[in-house]
């Protein structure tokens, strides 16, 4: 995209932004919603909205009390800069949008996201449900996900949102939530304890093997869950689970500030893939209005043999805080973590994992794929920590960074503790740039120098993108080309 | 086709080409010759467009326009290709996704209908047995770890698929063991054609006795100091550059 392109691109969400407050998006406080600010008052109010047993509201509290001790400890170690946030100016209850406060059709909506939904193909309505345009039809993936939802009961798979959850199953969650992350395990873990809203949860019995990826996709209209999600995912012993999160399709959000928690567990024999593709509104050319990400995500390998693949393609959010882990406790389990981050304009990324051997042959793999253009900031941070009694212990990790132009940063901090001599831990890591001769190459071949760009950062991240799913892997390298508009030329 | 009228171009601000004239015609194939140095990868890199080789004076006409006034990208979209004399590689992208990607933006620019990938693998599978490219290569990243005679192949491949009105050849016979240049070089004859022009750079006769040359250029320090049919080539390949009067290697 040229300069001239990328202002007038800009200028489109600016308006938009503008527009959105003509249409009535920013909705006035109802009844239904909890005042802006947060205390012990506005965890009850979210708790009885939502009908919780007892011991959630008290988890909550719990989780709610010792935030207020981290005062002094939101996380100042990632490279990341951004203005202190006032937790007391956000509001943490809102009721899900009544139709009137929808867009009517997709005039209304940005013409910068509908030309970005264009460009990934996405059909017609399932633009409307993303820009959530109210509309009564029925819509097919509706009934596609009604059915779908009744052929997974009959194998005895619960995927529901996790309010849902609390009601059906409140056994599964009292015993599962927060076994992985416990509320009081970081600033923006504890803070989404005290106020998630809602989220998904997942379990899968015994020897089953779900027969079809799990995605939010499917219940995108079901709840507005974006701001503080919790999410669950309990594999039982020999199942198997692919799970998808998030949209190749930028989504907006009127909340800046996103902490979500993810907990996987995985039993004996288990595997659970989980695959993520976070675009979020990363703010304008100088990152103002984009999304905060602070998330924690962690697995949990408890039983022998069992596996965690964690696969992200992180594009959009100002700024992205998260570092999928696998705690791979049962001997012999595997833990696995492919990313790629990309960031332009002013987007800053701190992002990689932890993998935490703690049973024997333990085994871990990181590939991580940074590509920094414009004058963004890419961080990858990652520990492997070896445990005494992980014997035979194994991790490869490798981390290339790609920089696009000259005005932005990549950076590598990996972290080795090894408290077992038998273990071995290899750490590979490059920084390259687009080379003029690969650009010209391709340029002579008629390629534009924007497509060319799209083209060889989808070779950098190939050993990535062939982990995600069939169905996102497309809509993936279609999105590493769209977010690097404008870095180039 | 191509009239490149007084061609002064330097590089790092160090003048290569001094004054370098030439005509190609529709449907003829033209020889450059000339020691290392001379100036040969650089008129095609100006040809081509390639950042840094400045033109300082003279001019370029491709088809009646202005070659010099058009974008990198645009010259290959309206038919000027280069065979590179060292194919560049490009790790994880496919040399079949390569393909594609640079046929289509040549097909959009024609306002043709972009070519699906079974449609697409249909065409390569032709044109890419008539080189002796087996499908192995085309599932590889493009250039990376192919061996010399496989990149120069590759370069052919690309040619036969996009078709180029005006095709450089840098030296595309460099490397070739002596059957792969002889398949090479009956990739080119195949492209010969009326509407087509081709420059061949080249060291040696043994191409052209393959691919019999229109005319013979002798490029020495930036200027072209002698042309004529193809028995020039052999002249040359007897006598080597000093029997025209030249240093062996000007520039080296
Ligand atoms: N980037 C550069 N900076 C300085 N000098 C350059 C640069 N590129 C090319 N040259 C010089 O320009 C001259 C012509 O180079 P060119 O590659 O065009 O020669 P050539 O005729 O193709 O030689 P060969 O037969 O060896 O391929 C050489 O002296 C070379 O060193
Ligand atoms: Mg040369």
């Amino acid at each position: 995209m040229s300069a001239q392109q990328d202002a007038a691109a800009h200028q489109a969400v600016e308006s938009y932004a503008g527009e959105r407050y003509k249409y009535g998006f920013v909705t006035d406080v109802e009844a239904d919603s909890a005042p802006p600010g947060l205390d012990r008052d506005t965890i009850r109010f979210i708790s009885a909205k939502k009908g919780e047993p007892e011991w959630l509201l008290a988890w909550r509290l719990k989780a709610f009390e010792r935030w207020l001790e981290m005062e002094d400890e939101e996380p100042a170690w990632a490279k990341l800069h951004y203005p202190p946030i006032d937790y007391q100016d956000a509001c943490y209850y809102s009721a899900p949008k009544s139709d009137s406060d929808r867009p009517k059709s997709l005039d209304e909506v940005d013409p910068e996201l509908l030309r970005t939904y264009e460009k990934l193909g996405i059909p017609l309505q399932e633009q409307e449900m993303l820009a959530g345009v109210a509309v009564d039809a029925v819509f097919d993936s509706v009934s596609v996900a009604t059915t779908f939802k009744d052929k997974l009961a009959e194998m005895g798979i619960i995927f529901c949102s996790i309010s849902e959850a609390v009601k059906e199953h409140p056994d599964l969650v009292q015993r599962w939530l927060g076994s992985v992350v416990p509320y009081s395990d970081n600033f923006f873990a504890t803070l989404n304890s005290a106020v998630f809203t809602d989220g998904s949860f997942v379990y899968v019995p015994k020897g089953v093997r779900c027969p079809m990826e799990l995605s939010t996709y499917f219940r995108i209209n079901a709840a507005n869950t974006g701001q503080f999600e919790r999410t669950l995912i309990i594999a039982d012993e020999g199942s198997y689970v692919s799970y998808l999160e998030g949209c190749t399709a930028p989504m907006r959000d009127e909340n800046q500030l996103h902490a979500a928690v993810v907990e996987l567990v995985a039993l004996d024999d288990a595997e659970i893939k989980y695959s993520t593709v976070q675009n979020w509104y990363p703010g304008d050319a100088d990152g103002k209005g984009g999304i905060y990400n602070f998330v924690t995500k962690r697995g949990a390998c408890r039983g022998a043999n069992a596996k965690i693949s964690w696969t992200q393609v992180e594009t959009g959010s100002a700024i992205t805080w998260k570092y999928p882990s696998c705690i791979l406790q049962g001997d012999n389990s595997v833990g696995e973590f492919y990313s790629i981050a990309i960031t332009n304009n002013r987007q800053q990324a701190d992002t990689g994992t932890k993998m935490v051997h703690i049973g024997r042959n333990t085994r871990s793999r990181i590939v991580s794929k940074g590509i920094a253009a414009g004058r963004s900031d890419s961080t990858y941070r990652g520990l492997v920590r070896i445990q005494p009694k992980a014997a035979g212990a194994r991790n490869h990790t490798q981390c290339d960074s790609l920089l696009i132009g000259a005005t932005c940063g990549a950076h590598t901090v990996p972290y080795i503790e090894s408290r077992n001599p038998t273990a071995r831990v290899e750490h590979e890591a490059t920084t390259s740039k687009i080379s003029e001769d690969q650009l010209f190459y391709c340029r002579q071949r008629g390629i534009d120098e924007e497509d060319a760009v799209a083209l060889i950062v989808n070779g950098f991240c190939r050993e990535v993108l062939q982990e995600l799913p069939m169905e996102f892997a497309v809509e993936a390298q279609k999105l590493v080309a769209i977010s690097l508009e404008g870095s180039v030329g | 086709m191509l009239k490149i009228d007084n061609l002064h171009a330097s590089v790092d601000g160090k003048p290569i080409l001094n004054g370098l004239d030439l005509e190609v015609h529709a449907g003829e194939v033209h020889a450059v010759m000339g020691p290392n140095g001379s100036g040969k990868s650089t008129l095609a890199y100006v040809i081509a467009g390639r950042e840094g080789y400045e033109v300082t004076d003279g001019s370029v006409t491709y088809r009646s326009e202005d070659l010099l006034a058009m974008s990198v990208e645009d010259r290959a979209k309206s038919g000027v290709f280069l065979a590179f004399q060292y194919p560049v590689e490009i790790p994880g992208v496919g040399s079949a996704t390569f393909l594609k990607t640079a046929v289509n933006a040549a097909r959009k620019h024609r306002g043709e209908k972009e070519y699906d990938a079974m449609e697409f693998l249909r065409l390569v599978k032709e044109k890419r047995a008539a080189l002796g490219i087996d499908d192995g290569m085309m599932r590889r990243a493009l250039n990376v770890g192919f061996s010399g005679g496989e990149k120069k192949r590759n370069e052919m491949l690309q040619m036969a698929l996009l078709e180029p009105a005006l095709a450089v050849l840098d030296e595309t016979d460099s490397g070739l063991d002596i059957d792969a240049l002889k398949v090479v070089a009956d990739g080119i004859n195949a492209l010969r054609g009326p509407e087509r022009a081709m420059l061949v750079i080249t060291h040696y006769q043994r191409l052209l006795d393959h691919v019999v040359p229109d005319r013979v250029h002798v490029l020495a320090q930036g200027r072209i100091v002698r042309s004529g049919g193809s028995g020039l080539a052999h002249e040359l390949e007897r006598s080597g550059y000093a029997g025209l009067g030249l240093e062996p290697s000007a520039a080296a």
